[in-house]
């Protein structure tokens, strides 16, 4: 079993707003993440997959298939966009950097056939990330 | 469950001495770590919280709770000050591995008391003494 980690770029808005709290709550609780006009962030995403190495390949993974499936299913939906309001899920789930990872793992790992999801890291700045190992935690 | 991971950093002194070795043992275990004047790094700490996103915030700490926690337990007491004159180090030699261990127990004792230390645990604390140097400490159970 090895595990290989591929790292993706993306720009997003967002604000932190839940329809079922006041607006003094949504103030109190988000600061000034709740500003409706929203702000931005350069996302680091690490995307890591595990599975044995193909003895003729040598590889765990086609890396251009796991390119283009990162691209399809996260660059094309998040890049350049207003998380909000351009991304279904978001709607009615607060777009948090938690939230953000939870979408990404349920985007790519049905599309991985090849290797198993491990892992998906999100930066949202370089002082805070968020790991997600999918509904049954791995240590 | 999400694991959460901020990032924060002090800086602080400290010299690599045993009273109870000979000072040619301490020369020879700590080498220049051992100089009597001390020396001094920028630590990076990252703290990862492990928990459920709740369902209204999408959150699964509260930041801003965790800042000021962090600030109030570690930052402000460690940062600019020389870590062998801190009470904790007066029997115990403040390499990193000691002061990665000593923070954890700091931040999970207090932990509970946390509006979000209900749901969320403290999951590990990583201490980055240079670039090329981290130490991680879990706590003794896991």
């Amino acid at each position: 079993m090895i595990y290989l980690t591929r790292k993706a770029e993306f720009s997003a808005s967002h604000y932190y707003h839940s329809p079922e709290l006041s607006p003094e709550e949504n103030r109190r609780i988000f600061g000034k993440c709740n500003n409706p006009l929203g702000h931005g962030h350069n996302y680091v995403l690490e995307v890591t997959v595990q599975g044995e190495i193909d003895p003729r390949s040598g590889m765990v993974v086609d890396l251009k298939d796991l390119k283009e499936i990162l691209a399809r299913e996260v660059m094309d939906i998040f890049d350049h966009r207003f998380l909000n309001e351009e991304v279904p899920e978001f709607r009615t789930r607060v777009p948090t950097t938690e939230n953000l990872a939870v979408s990404i793992w349920r985007r790519i790992a049905p599309k991985l056939s090849f290797c198993a999801l491990h892992r998906v890291r999100l930066y949202e700045t370089p002082d805070l990330f968020v790991d997600y190992f999918g509904s049954t935690e791995k240590q | 469950m999400v694991h959460l991971t901020r990032r924060y950093m002090f800086s602080a002194s400290h010299r690599l001495h045993n009273p109870r070795l000979a000072d040619g043992e301490n020369s020879q275990i700590y080498g220049k770590c051992n100089n009597p004047g001390g020396h001094g790094h920028n630590y990076f700490l990252e703290v990862t919280v492990a928990g459920p996103i709740d369902p209204l915030t999408g959150m699964v700490v509260n930041l801003a709770e965790l800042d000021g926690y962090v600030q109030s337990a570690i930052l402000t007491p460690f940062d600019q000050t020389s870590l062998n004159g801190q009470p904790i180090f007066a029997k115990l030699v403040p390499t990193s591995e000691n002061l990665c261990i000593e923070i954890h127990r700091i931040l999970q004792e207090g932990w509970k008391e946390l509006p979000s230390g209900k749901k969320a645990r403290l999951q590990s604390v990583r201490l980055e003494e240079t670039i090329s140097n981290f130490f991680e400490y879990s706590g003794d159970a896991q």
